[in-house]
């Protein structure tokens, strides 16, 4: 199977002209050329292809950094608040993720769908990076869109997923941790996911919520299942001294997703005409 | 602003006054703007202090107030009794240590809510447990 | 305490806990469940903490203690509406309540409930 990132980007190349076509009907880049939304385009397919898309150092978005500083200060001198521009910011990202849903229906569907959030959550902080570095209010805003930055996906009709990507900091972690039990009261999951097939390193503050996350969650009546662990992670718990031992784990996303339908009462089972 | 904003003693004679206190704790909280969570933490902190000022220190006196400066807004809370003390503070901090056949889960836990959490304790004389939530800083709205 | 917080539902007992009670409150709940599990013998007990603002070690206990009394006169406890605030507060706390069962919401707590009267002796895959 062809490289996921590869396949993202060149779903960005191919569909270049739909997508800059509604990006300019978006109120973030009224007013503003072709040119401009490409080059922006072109900056997040350059993050997926080097498998950067929650790096906002990467220097996909080093080249289009400027460019977006000044389109953000630009509607903020014109009377936007900070937020409002986050906001329209955050416009941007359901074109681009339902033209690649509505485009694929194989496995990579899911994958695609968040490492293109991924990257668009990113493009948000580095647009909002320049703008006014030391108000107060922008740091609430950067905590905010930090905590946005991790969705919260229904995988099923009773089943959650949180794929964590990147590298974890304790704060993220913890708001992302409450995020999920939140959505499992609103969504009445009786399965959650945690996914870490994306993360590249695990501190003990770190491993300490994900366990705790998956004891509140059984308490409050959900089962919570972690996918994902490399060898390298696994390894690191066992010498932070962190036991797995009665949570329960699979070794990816698919099979976990497995697990909760099963949990739920439901088979999957092949067709029997192909 | 600076000094305590307000502050409240509450004697704890009684599980009743626990309540109370919970009651008070929880006020300040949501008047600094803590989250949810953090509310439920300091909450729950309290909850566990007060009963170990009842139960264990034989009744005392819990001190609630509100602190702000220009780094934002502290919750504290002291718990003081003149009970027996505590011989081994390490010891009563440990996860399961108890003298009461209870979980052994209030002091230890309670350090684990909070930001700043000190103990002064004398055998013979009694114990004060001194803690502190730190909310974010509103400013700038 | 003037309300009464134990109801019938045929035969299950729902006993609904809140914030305001003090430690005295919880230890006559405990006794006056245990009486009432006697003389209903129900197939189970939900416990709905959902009004519940904060679970301490000391209500933990009395939560396990409730749900293993009632375990020995043959009635399963299942402990709903944990919120997400306290949960996690419990986590932090090592407050794991014994493994007891557990459901979002007094409905699924009842489904659960017929789930293992339903299964009572087959085991899952
Ligand atoms: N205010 C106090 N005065 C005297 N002893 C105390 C006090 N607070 C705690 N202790 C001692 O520390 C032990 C551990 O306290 P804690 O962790 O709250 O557990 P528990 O209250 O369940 O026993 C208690 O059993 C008691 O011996
Ligand atoms: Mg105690």
């Amino acid at each position: 199977m062809q490289d996921i990132n590869v396949s993202v980007a060149e779903f960005l190349d191919h569909h270049g002209d739909e997508i800059v076509d509604a990006w300019q009907r978006r109120t973030f880049f009224a007013g503003r050329t072709g040119g401009d939304c490409r080059a922006v385009l072109n900056g997040v397919a350059e993050v997926v292809l080097a498998g950067r898309p929650e790096d906002p150092t990467a220097a996909g978005f080093d080249a289009i950094r400027d460019l977006l500083g000044e389109i953000a200060m630009d509607r903020i001198r014109r009377g936007e608040t900070a937020a409002q521009t986050a906001v329209t910011l955050h416009d941007l990202k359901p074109p681009v993720v339902e033209l690649w849903t509505s485009s694929r229906d194989g496995d990579d569907a899911l994958p695609g769908a968040l490492r293109l959030s991924t990257a668009l959550d990113t493009l948000r902080l580095v647009a909002m990076e320049l703008v006014g570095g030391e108000s107060a209010d922008l740091v609430e805003e950067r905590q905010q869109l930090l905590e946005l930055s991790t969705p919260v996906i229904r995988m099923w009709d009773g089943i959650l997923a949180v794929p964590l990507i990147g590298t974890l900091d304790s704060a993220r972690t913890q708001a992302t941790m409450e995020g999920l039990l939140q959505a499992i009261v609103d969504q009445q999951a009786r399965v959650a996911i945690l996914d870490i097939t994306g993360v590249s390193t695990v501190d003990t503050a770190v491993a300490q919520h994900l366990l705790r996350t998956v004891m509140a969650a059984r308490l409050m009546g959900a089962k919570c299942v972690i996918s994902g662990i490399r060898p390298q992670i696994a390894q690191t718990m066992v010498q932070l001294g962190i036991d797995l031992g009665d949570v329960t784990t699979r070794a990816t996303l698919a099979d976990a997703l497995a697990y909760g339908l099963r949990q739920i009462g439901l088979v999957v089972a092949a067709a029997d005409n192909h | 602003m600076s000094g305590p904003v307000s502050a409240q003693a509450i004697h704890v004679g009684s599980d009743l006054d626990i309540v109370r206190i919970r009651k008070v704790v929880r006020e300040h909280a949501v008047a600094a703007g803590l989250s949810l969570v953090d509310q439920t933490k300091l909450v729950t902190a309290a909850s566990e202090l007060a009963r170990n000022t009842l139960v264990h220190g034989g009744g005392g006196e819990v001190t609630v107030s509100t602190e702000g400066d220009e780094r934002g807004t502290t919750i504290r809370l002291v718990f003081a009794d003149r009970g027996p003390g505590i011989d081994d503070v390490d010891k009563a901090l440990t996860d399961g240590f108890t003298t009461n056949s209870a979980l052994g889960l209030g002091l230890g836990g309670a350090r684990r809510l909070v930001h700043e959490f000190h103990i002064d304790t004398e055998p013979g004389r009694g114990t004060t447990v001194r803690i502190g939530f730190h909310a974010p800083n509103r400013r700038g709205r | 305490m003037t309300t009464q917080p134990v109801i019938r539902l045929d035969d299950v007992l729902l006993v609904s806990l809140h914030s305001d009670m003090g430690d005295e409150d919880a230890i006559r709940l405990q006794d006056d469940i245990a009486d009432r599990v006697a003389s209903v013998a129900p197939r189970g007990v939900l416990l709905d903490l959902s009004a519940v603002e904060i679970i301490d070690s000391f209500l933990a206990r009395v939560v396990h203690d409730m749900a293993a009394v009632t375990a020995t006169m043959d009635a399963v406890t299942v402990v709903v509406g944990i919120r997400p605030a306290v949960a996690i507060t419990m986590a932090e706390l090592g407050l794991d309540l014994g493994g007891l069962c557990t459901a979002l919401t007094v409905d699924a707590g009842l489904r659960e409930l017929r789930a293992r009267d339903e299964v009572r002796d087959r085991e899952r895959p």
